[in-house]
C-alpha cells in the first residue's frame, strides 16, 4: 500500500538541545562567529563600495582608538550605555520586561535640567548637583514605579505600560523645552554656559572621568547586589518562579515595586550623568536609543553585570566605528548601520550553536 | 521479507537527546490480536520509544516494519497512514467541543461535514467495543475515564489496528481500570494488536499476553505473562532483587496536631473546590489522601499552607511545644513560621514551586533558611552543609551541590526537595505525590523517609494516586472526591474496590473510622 514511498524524505540531520559546553568551546563558537561576521562585511563591503576590507576594519578600529578624545569619547559613551544595562538588569532578571529605560532617562535627565534652569548659581555648585541627584533620582524613581504599581496589584502587561511611559516622557520634555525656550526653537542650547552651575566638575582635568567611575562603582555594586544580597536572591526566585517565592513567603509585589524603584533610580541616575556630566543640556534624543540598546547588551550578558562591560563595549566600539567610517569614506550612514546590523546578528545569532547542535541522522541500513 | 509478519516490529531502533541515550537498540514486535506490556521504571524510555511508532519522534538508528514493509514514520499523520493510533497520558482534546466532533477533528474526509453520521459511528464503535458514551455530550462535562474513551474512539474511528496506550490507568479508579481492560481485551479479540504502557505489575499480569522489559532506555527482553511473576519483572525492572515491602509501625502516642474544621474554598469562578472538610492529622501517623487528580487535593494542602484563600472554617495547630492553639486561617506563609509552626510542604509541582530548577542545590536549600540573620547578605555557609549532608545521607547522584537542580533525575529532585523540608525538623509533614515519575528505588527511599517522620512524632500528610502502596503505608486513609471528604478509612483494614467506590462516589460514604 505505502511500502513505494519508503526511503524517501528521510530527514537528514535535526537539532538537539546540547546538554553542556564546555565554556573554551563556547568562547571558540563566538570567536568564529566575529570572524564570520567580518568576512560577510568583507563581502558586502567590495560588492557595493569597492574599498578594501582591511582599510575600512582598520578605520573601523581609529574610530574608538584613534586619538586620546576618541578613547574618551568611547569610554564615556560605554559608561552611560553600561548605567542603562545596570538599570535594566534586576527588572530583567525578575522577568519585569521594562522598555521604559528611555522614558527613565530622560525624565531623569529632565528633572536634573529643570534644578539647572530655575537655580542658576543662587546655591553653591555642589548643593545644586546634590539637589539635581536627588531630582533625578527621584524622576527615574517615579516612572518605574507607576507601571510596577499597577503590574503588581492589577497585573497589567509591564511592557506595554513602560513602553507608553516613554512617550509620555518625550511629550513632557518637548514641553518644557518649549516653556524654557524663549525663542520657540525646539533646540534647548546648553544650560548655565557662563557660570557652569550644576555642571560635574572635571576630575583630574579629564572631562567625564567622574561619569566613569561612578558607573564603574555601580557596576561592582550590582554584581554584589545581585549574587551576594537577600534581596538580590528574592529577585531571582520571583523572577525564576513566581509559585516557588509564594510558596516560600516572598511578598512577590513588595519584591516587584522594590526592583522597580531600583531600576528607575538607576535610570534616573543616567539621566543626571548625561545633563551633569556630559551634555549640559536637554533634548528628546538625550538618551537616544540607549534605553533599548541596553536591554540588548543585558541579554548578551546573561544579566552578568561584569560581562556587561565587554558586551556594552562591543556595541558602542562597533557604533563608534560605523559612524568612522561613514565620514572617513564619505559613504551613507546606512552602509555602517548594515555592517553593525551584521555583527550583531551574528553574535546574537552564535548563540543558538552554544545552546543546540546538530546532528546527523546515522543510520544503520542492515539491522540485524 | 520477515516471518509471520508482525503488526508492527522495531528493529535496532535508538534515540538520543543530547547526550542522554533514551533507547539504545530496542527489538520489539507485536502481532494482531496481542496485549503486549511495554513495562519500565519512570525514564526508562517507554513513552519515547513509543512516539517514534506514533510519529512523534523520529529514530536515530533503526527501522520500523509495518506487517512485514519497512515503514518510515515522519508524523502522527504518517502514523494514521499506518493504521497506528495512540491514546498518550495528557489528553489532547478540546473541552468545548462535543466527543464527535473531538472524534472528526483534523480529519479529512469526503462529503459534507455530517456530524450526525458521525455520532452515530461512534455509537456503533461503543456498542462493538462495549463502550458507555453519549457522543454529543461536551468534553468539559466529561470525568477523566469518560475523556480517555473519547481519545481511544478517536483513534478507532480512524481504523487504527494499532494502538499504544501511554500509562491508561494512571487516572483511574479500580472500578474504571476493570471496565477499561474489558474493553481492551474485547479488541484483542477484534484482531488488534496493542500495546500497553505501565509501571504496575499486577496490571501487566492480569491483562496482557506477553511483557517487554526496558531498563535505562536498554532492551532487556520479551516474556511471555503466563510464564512469569512478579519478583522476576522487578528483577528485569530494577536490575536486581529488590524487597517490596513497606513497614508500617503502630504510631506512638498520637496526640491532635492539626485540625481542619469545616474549610470550604471556591476557585475564580466561584465554584467550591473543597467544601466543608474537616479533618484532624495525628502526630505519630500518616494520613493517606486517595482521590482522583484534581478532586482538592493540591487546594487542601495550598490552604493548610497558607497559599489558598479560605472562605470559612479554620485550622487549628496545636503548639506541641508551648501548648497554644493557633488559627492559620488568613495567614501568609510567612505568618505561619512566625507563629513558631514548623510546617514542611512538599508541593506536586517539584520544579515550578517547590524549587527553582535553574538554580543549585545549594541556592535551593537557601530557599526556607535565607531570610536567617540581620545582615543584608546572604550566608551560603550553612546551606552549602546541608547540601552536602543531603547529598550523602539521600544519596543523591549529582556531579556537585553547585549543579542546576533542574539537570538532575526526577528521583533526585524529590530526594533534594523532601530532604529540605525534613531538614527543617518539621511538627507537620504534607507531601503531595511525593513519588510521582520516581523509579520503584527512589520511591521506597522516600517511604522511608515518610516512615522516619513518623517515628519521630511528625504528622505525615501524604497524597498518593497508587491505592496499594496508600494502604500500606498509612494509617488512615482520608478519601476525597470533588472537594468533598467522602470517608476516612484505616489503613490496616481498608479494602482498594471500596477506596475506589467512595472516591467516585462522593454523596455516600461516612466516617467509618
Amino acid at each position: 500500500m505505502n511500502n513505494n514511498e519508503k526511503h524517501i524524505h528521510e530527514p537528514l540531520f535535526h537539532i538537539t538541545k546540547r546538554a553542556d559546553i564546555v565554556w573554551w568551546k563556547a568562547w571558540l563558537v563566538r570567536l568564529v562567529a566575529i570572524v564570520a561576521a567580518l568576512f560577510v562585511c568583507a563581502v558586502v563591503i567590495v560588492t557595493i563600495t569597492d574599498y578594501n576590507p582591511l582599510q575600512v576594519y582598520k578605520t573601523m578600529f581609529e574610530g574608538s582608538f584613534g586619538s586620546e578624545r576618541k578613547v574618551w569619547i568611547l569610554l564615556q559613551n560605554l559608561a552611560m550605555l553600561l548605567c542603562i544595562s545596570l538599570a535594566v538588569t534586576p527588572a530583567f532578571k525578575m522577568k519585569f520586561w521594562n522598555l521604559g529605560a528611555e522614558g527613565q532617562v530622560l525624565i531623569g535627565g529632565l528633572a536634573s535640567a529643570a534644578c539647572m534652569f530655575y537655580v542658576k548659581d543662587s546655591m553653591p555648585n555642589w548643593l545644586l548637583i546634590i539637589v539635581m541627584l536627588v531630582a533625578s533620582l527621584l524622576g527615574g524613581v517615579i516612572w518605574g514605579l507607576i507601571p510596577a504599581f499597577f503590574k503588581a496589584n492589577w497585573g497589567t502587561n509591564e511592557s506595554l505600560f513602560t513602553l507608553m511611559m516613554n512617550y509620555v516622557a518625550i511629550q513632557l520634555v518637548s514641553f518644557f523645552i518649549m516653556v524654557w525656550v524663549p525663542s520657540g526653537s525646539s533646540v534647548m542650547g546648553v544650560i548655565n554656559q557662563a557660570s557652569g552651575s550644576g555642571w560635574m566638575p572635571d576630575l583630574f582635568g579629564k572631562k567625564y572621568l567622574f561619569n566613569i567611575l561612578i558607573v564603574a562603582v555601580l557596576t561592582v555594586v550590582m554584581f554584589i547586589y545581585l549574587k551576594f544580597s537577600k534581596q538580590g536572591y528574592e529577585i531571582s526566585v520571583v523572577g525564576e518562579s513566581e509559585n516557588t517565592a509564594r510558596y516560600i513567603g516572598i511578598n512577590v509585589k513588595k519584591v516587584i515595586i522594590r526592583t522597580m524603584i531600583i531600576s528607575g533610580a538607576v535610570c534616573g541616575l543616567a539621566g543626571f550623568l548625561l545633563v551633569s556630566g556630559t551634555n549640559h543640556t536637554i533634548s528628546k534624543e538625550l538618551a537616544g536609543g540607549m534605553g533599548f540598546t541596553a536591554i540588548m547588551v543585558s541579554w548578551l550578558a546573561k544579566f552578568n553585570p561584569i560581562i556587561m562591560v565587554i558586551t556594552s563595549f562591543l556595541i558602542v566600539f562597533l557604533q563608534r566605528g560605523a559612524g568612522e567610517i561613514a565620514t572617513a569614506f564619505r559613504l551613507n550612514e546606512s552602509v555602517a548601520d548594515i555592517l553593525t546590523g551584521i555583527i550583531i546578528f551574528f553574535i546574537i545569532g552564535c548563540e543558538f550553536f552554544i545552546n543546540y547542535q546538530i546532528n546527523k541522522r546515522s543510520k544503520q541500513k542492515e539491522a540485524k | 521479507m520477515c516471518v509471520g509478519s508482525a503488526a508492527i516490529e522495531l528493529r535496532g531502533i535508538t534515540k538520543r537527546f543530547g547526550n542522554v541515550v533514551a533507547n539504545r537498540n530496542v527489538n520489539l514486535s507485536v502481532y494482531g490480536g496481542e496485549i503486549l506490556s511495554l513495562l519500565g521504571e519512570n525514564g526508562s524510555g517507554k513513552t519515547t520509544l513509543m512516539n517514534m511508532i506514533s510519529g512523534i519522534y523520529y529514530p536515530d538508528e533503526g527501522q520500523i516494519f509495518i506487517n512485514g514493509e519497512e515503514a518510515v514514520i515522519r508524523s502522527p499523520k504518517d502514523a494514521f497512514k499506518y493504521k497506528i493510533g495512540m491514546i498518550h497520558q495528557h489528553f489532547k482534546l478540546i473541552d468545548v467541543f462535543s466527543a464527535a466532533e473531538n472524534v472528526v477533528l483534523g480529519l479529512k474526509e469526503q462529503g459534507s461535514y455530517d456530524i450526525k453520521k458521525v455520532s452515530s459511528k461512534v455509537a456503533e464503535i461503543s456498542e462493538k467495543y462495549g463502550f458507555d458514551i453519549n457522543p454529543d455530550k461536551k468534553i468539559y462535562e466529561m470525568s477523566v475515564s469518560e475523556k480517555q474513551t473519547v481519545e481511544i474512539i478517536k483513534v478507532l474511528y480512524r481504523g487504527a489496528d494499532i494502538l499504544i496506550l501511554d500509562e491508561p490507568t494512571a487516572v483511574l479508579t479500580p472500578q474504571e481500570t476493570q471496565k477499561l481492560f474489558d474493553v481492551l481485551r474485547r479488541m484483542r479479540e477484534d484482531g488488534k494488536a496493542i500495546i500497553i504502557i505501565t509501571h504496575k505489575l499486577h496490571e501487566v499480569l492480569s491483562l496482557s499476553d506477553r511483557v517487554a522489559v526496558l531498563r535505562k532506555g536498554e532492551y532487556i527482553g520479551t516474556v511471555e505473562t503466563a510464564k512469569t511473576n512478579e519478583a522476576e519483572l522487578t528483577e528485569m525492572m530494577v536490575g536486581k532483587k529488590i524487597e517490596l515491602n513497606i513497614e508500617r509501625t503502630e504510631p506512638q502516642n498520637p496526640q491532635d496536631r492539626l485540625v481542619v474544621k469545616n474549610i470550604s474554598c471556591k476557585d475564580r469562578e466561584g465554584v467550591n473546590v473543597l467544601d466543608n472538610v474537616s479533618f484532624t492529622a495525628r502526630s505519630g501517623e500518616i494520613l493517606g489522601i486517595a482521590g482522583i487528580a484534581g478532586s482538592g487535593q493540591r487546594e487542601l494542602l495550598e490552604a493548610i499552607a497558607g497559599l489558598q484563600h479560605i472562605d470559612e472554617g479554620e485550622i487549628i495547630y496545636n503548639n506541641p511545644k508551648t501548648g497554644s492553639a493557633d488559627n492559620l486561617r488568613d495567614k501568609t506563609p510567612l505568618q505561619i513560621r512566625d507563629l513558631g509552626v514548623r510546617l514542611s510542604f512538599v508541593p506536586e509541582d517539584r520544579l515550578g514551586m517547590g524549587l527553582v530548577g535553574n538554580m543549585d542545590i545549594v541556592d535551593n536549600m537557601m530557599l526556607r533558611s535565607y531570610r536567617k540573620g540581620k545582615s543584608m547578605f546572604l550566608e551560603r555557609k550553612s546551606p552549602r552543609d546541608l547540601a552536602e549532608t543531603i547529598i550523602e545521607q539521600l544519596e543523591v547522584v549529582t556531579p556537585s551541590a553547585s549543579t542546576p537542580v533542574r539537570k538532575l533525575s526526577g528521583g533526585n529532585v524529590q530526594k533534594v526537595l523532601v530532604g529540605r523540608e525534613i531538614a527543617a525538623a518539621p511538627t507537620v509533614l504534607m507531601a503531595a505525590y511525593p513519588v510521582r515519575g520516581l523509579d520503584i528505588n527512589s520511591s521506597y527511599a522516600i517511604y522511608n523517609l515518610l516512615n522516619q517522620q513518623k517515628e519521630n512524632g511528625v504528622a505525615v500528610i501524604f497524597v498518593g494516586e497508587d491505592l496499594d502502596v496508600l494502604i500500606e503505608l498509612c494509617d488512615r486513609i482520608m478519601v476525597i472526591g470533588s472537594g468533598k471528604i467522602a470517608g476516612i478509612v484505616d489503613g490496616r483494614t481498608a479494602d482498594k474496590n471500596n477506596i475506589g467506590l467512595m472516591m467516585t462516589n462522593t454523596k455516600g460514604g461516612g466516617e467509618n473510622e
